[in-house]
């Protein structure tokens, strides 16, 4: 019997007002030790699923789901306190721009401590001490200084150091991270992966990664699932996926990028017509197939969810062993 | 064969701001363009690449001569580009931003926007609408499209929009900084394929500045890396990409996340130290950072060193010439 | 958020409605402002005793009908509101726009200007003025309009600023387009529903500053029928009558509420149009 994954999350739909659905059925599982990337272009309803996961939607959106747990716990039934009691402690979140989520009016040392002392019964020296060892674990060589420092005193990347400090001070088991390094430069973004990399194999973290660059997926996703228009429309093991991506829209997006030394300079890339839909509830068939080179009038029906491998689907009702070569 | 003709030609150019560090506390200078000289030639694609705060951006402003040199001299097309009236340098080269959704006044319709370059030089009537319905066909938006407003495009139409201002009264440069920076992949591969095929179409030079690796090395013929104000390699991209010489170009080459999956997350090296454009270090400016450096490089400064059709600034890397032939 | 809305709509009606007195006055007038009729002083409004069939508001000290020199008084304290807010607009705009987007000197010059104009007490010098050069409408105009500029120089310099810095000013600039079309057509749009907020704030201020001065006898002269002179003229009366002085009280200060409501409005709603 396989252990009970550490998140699991079936069958999310979230909706904004009366015409917009922006996540639209959505499962996924993120075990323990191991990193799962939800990907897709902005607007596909990524970010909204690891706010909703996180009970963090802004007034107005409305969730609704078959299941939601975390570590055996069903996360639907908990009242805001007990949520926040996980937030921060069991569950940890990061975001893309790190200035936005560190108050400009506190050091950095006191919001770390914070965070300990609001769900550990700890003093606040004790509290101050540990964040200044996660800072030196983090890669800052000056610990000691920056604890007594302001936000806006650190670059972009030794800010998102901090808040990956700051979401590993109670030790959780779950870490959501939505967009981490997109706004840090290349260079940072490596060390940054490395490190939560080398978080997730010391601590056993489960990590629900967000992120559209499909190079960062590549290097440190265990598990892939693709997101389209509310949907994951392709979700696998990461060797998987891009060995041998089946749904339409995988194959766009990977046709998309250039791979120095694979695809030859100057060639034509590969590119998806149209841009991605707004779908409302109620909405029924295929999200991309206004966009597909290969729709047809099933897509308009009901798409069932078919296997290309194992643990590997897809949402599309083309054969799972169509041309490659002809990519979306 | 003769050899092309320069297009562009940047001689020792400097850009200095002097920034207020508080009403009493006097001024910083901040080097954002530090001796940089550079030729491009006619027709070819050349690639400016570092990480933010490394002057691109300025270097970009300055060759498009919307800020003024501190010192140094740039000639387009051989003559001196401060000498030049608006008009004609408007008619010489243009401009194509990172982003599309401050690039285009939200108050003027799409005709408006792509035609305005055409009404500073006073063409209007029908002319001006013919080529402003002429231009927005060839980049691939439909004609409909001319009594619409910015807001109501989406990202990769608005793109298309700037580019069709940038194009409307056929400059020989086009200055991209960072054309699909805010883009989705999908996207950004329909620009980068339209950007292609207008080059070939209208024999046009680009300027073409990005953090992307990736894409530099997909569309560029010639590539410079810039540090803290500086170039400190530039080669044709092959060559660059296959045999980098200074260290900040391996870091930067090795902190490129293709989409292949098993190659892991690289070690950069680089540390956390972080450039700052005011405060530029003694030496190599460099040295803080270097996974490479020796002691003469905290107080040497490095001098470009030449040949083979490469430039190369570091105290350490072995002369151009040998560097090409000896692949790593 | 309803309640918002509801208060901006008051605005707009109290406004609205203000202004169509103001322009159909002469046919909304059941009397001559300017008729005396020393016979029918005093009169009281329709609610009180010793009220007169065909004076809803009475009359005042010199038996003129208070309802047509309420509404007349609109037409000037709106004109005089307009006209200021005009005349200060294109001086505190032009200034602010030109600071902002040429920056360095220039800006340094604005800057002093503004502060200078900060330094001046701005009601004595409008009683200075008016009563070395004597009141007359024009006068009281253009001692306002001179005067009240400042707030939009600072939020036209501002908000040029934060415009300036866009890629659209830019890729304009790198076009060939003049100066002179940036702008009027790049810059000025963009900052219009900024200082179209603090039109309405300064409107109001023009239309309190006018009734101060006529209260004191430096405003618009006798006998147009402005709002402060009524009240300066009622304030003998006020003990026996003090409706005299209650009816054009109200009147002001129902206006410049409607005012100041619609300027809220307007930012909440041009701001929301903005970021749609």
């Amino acid at each position: 019997m396989t252990p009970e994954p550490l998140l699991e999350v079936a069958d999310l739909r979230v909706r904004f007002g009366a015409r917009v659905e922006a996540v639209r059925g959505v499962s996924l599982t993120v075990n323990k030790g191991e990193t799962h990337c939800l990907v897709g272009e902005s607007g596909c309803g990524k970010s909204v699923t690891a706010l909703a996961t996180m009970g963090l939607l802004a007034r107005g959106a409305v969730r609704s789901s078959g299941r939601l747990r975390f570590a055996g716990q069903d996360l639907t039934n908990l009242s805001e306190r007990e949520l926040s009691k996980l937030r921060g402690d069991r569950m940890a979140m990061i975001f893309q721009e790190p200035m936005t989520s560190l108050n400009p009016a506190f050091t950095i040392g006191s919001q770390m401590a914070e965070v300990m002392q609001r769900h550990r019964k700890v003093t606040r020296a004790e509290a101050m001490e540990r964040a200044g060892f996660l800072l030196f674990k983090v890669g800052i060589t000056n610990p000691a200084l920056r604890l007594g420092q302001f936000p806006h005193q650190l670059s972009g990347g030794l800010r998102q150091r901090v808040m990956i400090a700051m979401a590993l001070m109670c030790e959780p088991e779950l870490l959501i991270a939505d967009e981490p390094t997109t706004a840090l430069d290349v260079t940072v973004q490596a060390q940054i992966l490395r490190l939560l990399a080398g978080f997730q194999r010391e601590l056993g973290l489960g990590i629900l990664l967000i992120t559209h660059d499909l190079g960062v997926v590549a290097r440190v996703a265990h598990r892939v699932s693709v997101m389209y228009a509310g949907e994951v429309v392709e979700s696998a093991p990461a060797s998987q996926l891009f060995a041998n991506p089946t749904h339409p829209y995988t194959r766009g997006l990977l046709a998309s990028v250039p791979v120095p030394g694979k695809i030859a300079r100057g060639s034509r890339l590969g590119s998806i017509p149209g841009t991605v839909p707004r779908i409302g509830p109620g909405f029924a068939g295929c999200g991309f197939r206004d966009r597909c080179g290969h729709a047809s009038e099933a897509c308009a029906g009901p798409i069932a969810v078919q296997q290309a491998g194992p643990d590997h689907i897809y949402r599309c009702q083309l054969q799972a062993s169509w041309p490659q070569d002809q990519a979306a | 064969m003769t050899k092309p003709a320069i297009a562009i030609d940047v001689q020792d150019a400097k850009r200095l701001f002097t920034q207020s560090a508080g009403a009493f506390a006097g001024t910083r200078v901040v080097r954002a363009v530090d001796g940089v000289s550079l030729q491009v030639r006619e027709g070819s694609c050349f690639g400016i690449v570092g990480e933010s705060g490394c002057g691109k951006s300025t270097l970009a402003r300055l060759i498009m001569g919307l800020l003024p040199l501190s010192s140094g001299d740039i000639l387009v097309d051989g003559q001196r580009l401060s000498a030049m009236d608006r008009k004609a340098r408007a008619r010489l080269i243009q401009p194509v931003f990172q982003d599309p959704f401050s690039s285009l006044n939200p108050r003027h319709s799409i005709a408006d926007l792509v035609g305005l370059p055409l009404t500073a030089q006073g063409i209007a009537g029908r002319e001006r609408g013919t080529r402003v319905a002429e231009m927005l066909e060839r980049v691939g938006l439909p004609g409909a499209i001319a009594n619409r407003q910015p807001a109501q495009l989406s990202g990769g139409q608005r793109q298309r929009v700037a580019i069709a201002r940038a194009l409307v009264l056929r400059p020989r440069i086009v200055v991209c900084d960072e054309p699909t920076s805010a883009l989705d992949v999908s996207v950004q591969a329909q620009i980068l394929n339209l950007l292609a095929d207008l080059q070939a179409e209208f024999g046009l030079t680009y300027v073409f500045i990005s953090h992307n690796l990736a894409v530099v090395e997909h569309v560029c013929d010639e590539v410079a890396v810039m540090y803290l104000g500086r170039i400190v390699e530039h080669a044709p991209t092959a060559e660059l990409f296959e045999t980098p010489t200074h260290p900040y170009t391996k870091a930067l080459l090795a902190s490129v996340l293709t989409p292949e999956p098993g190659l892991g997350i690289p070690d950069v090296g680089l540390g956390d130290a972080y450039p700052d454009p005011a405060n530029i270090p003694t030496g190599c400016r460099f040295h803080p950072r270097c996974p490479a450096g020796q002691p003469p490089c905290i107080t040497e400064t490095p001098a470009p060193r030449f040949g083979a059709g490469r430039m190369v600034e570091c105290l350490l890397a072995p002369p151009p010439s040998t560097a090409s032939v000896s692949p790593v | 958020m309803n309640l918002r809305r509801l208060f901006a709509l008051l605005g707009l009606l109290i406004v609205g409605s203000t202004a169509i007195i103001a322009v159909f006055a002469p046919y909304l007038t059941p009397h001559d402002p300017f008729l005396q009729n020393l016979d029918g002083r005093m009169a009281a409004p329709f609610w009180l005793e010793g009220t007169v069939p065909g004076h809803l508001f009475g009359t005042d000290q010199l038996g003129r009908d208070y309802l047509s020199r309420l509404i007349y008084g609109a037409r000037i304290s709106l004109l005089i509101g307009t006209l200021v807010v005009i005349c200060s607009g294109l001086i505190g705009t032009s200034l602010g726009v030109l600071g902002g987007y040429f920056g360095g000197r220039i800006d340094a010059v604005v800057m002093f200007v503004i502060t200078c104009r900060l330094a001046i007490p701005l009601i004595l010098v409008a009683l200075t003025v008016v009563s070395f050069v004597g009141s007359s409408f024009t006068v009281v105009v253009l001692t306002l309009g001179l005067l009240l500029w400042e707030r939009f120089a600072v939020v036209a310099r501002t908000t040029t600023m934060q415009v300036r810095n866009l890629d659209y000013v830019a890729a304009a600039q790198a076009s060939g387009a003049s100066t002179w079309h940036i702008l009027l057509r790049e810059i000025l749009p963009n900052i219009a529903h900024h200082l179209v907020v603090v039109a309405t704030l300064e409107m109001a201020l023009a239309i309190l500053l006018e009734a101060a001065l006529s209260f004191l006898g430096l405003g618009v002269p006798s006998p147009l029928p402005s709002w402060g002179l009524m009240i300066s003229e009622a304030k003998d009366y006020m003990y026996f009558s003090p409706w005299v002085i209650m009816i054009p009280g109200v009147a002001l200060f129902v206006l410049v509420l409607g005012i100041n409501l619609l300027g809220d409005g307007l930012r909440d709603w041009l701001g929301a149009a903005r970021d749609a």
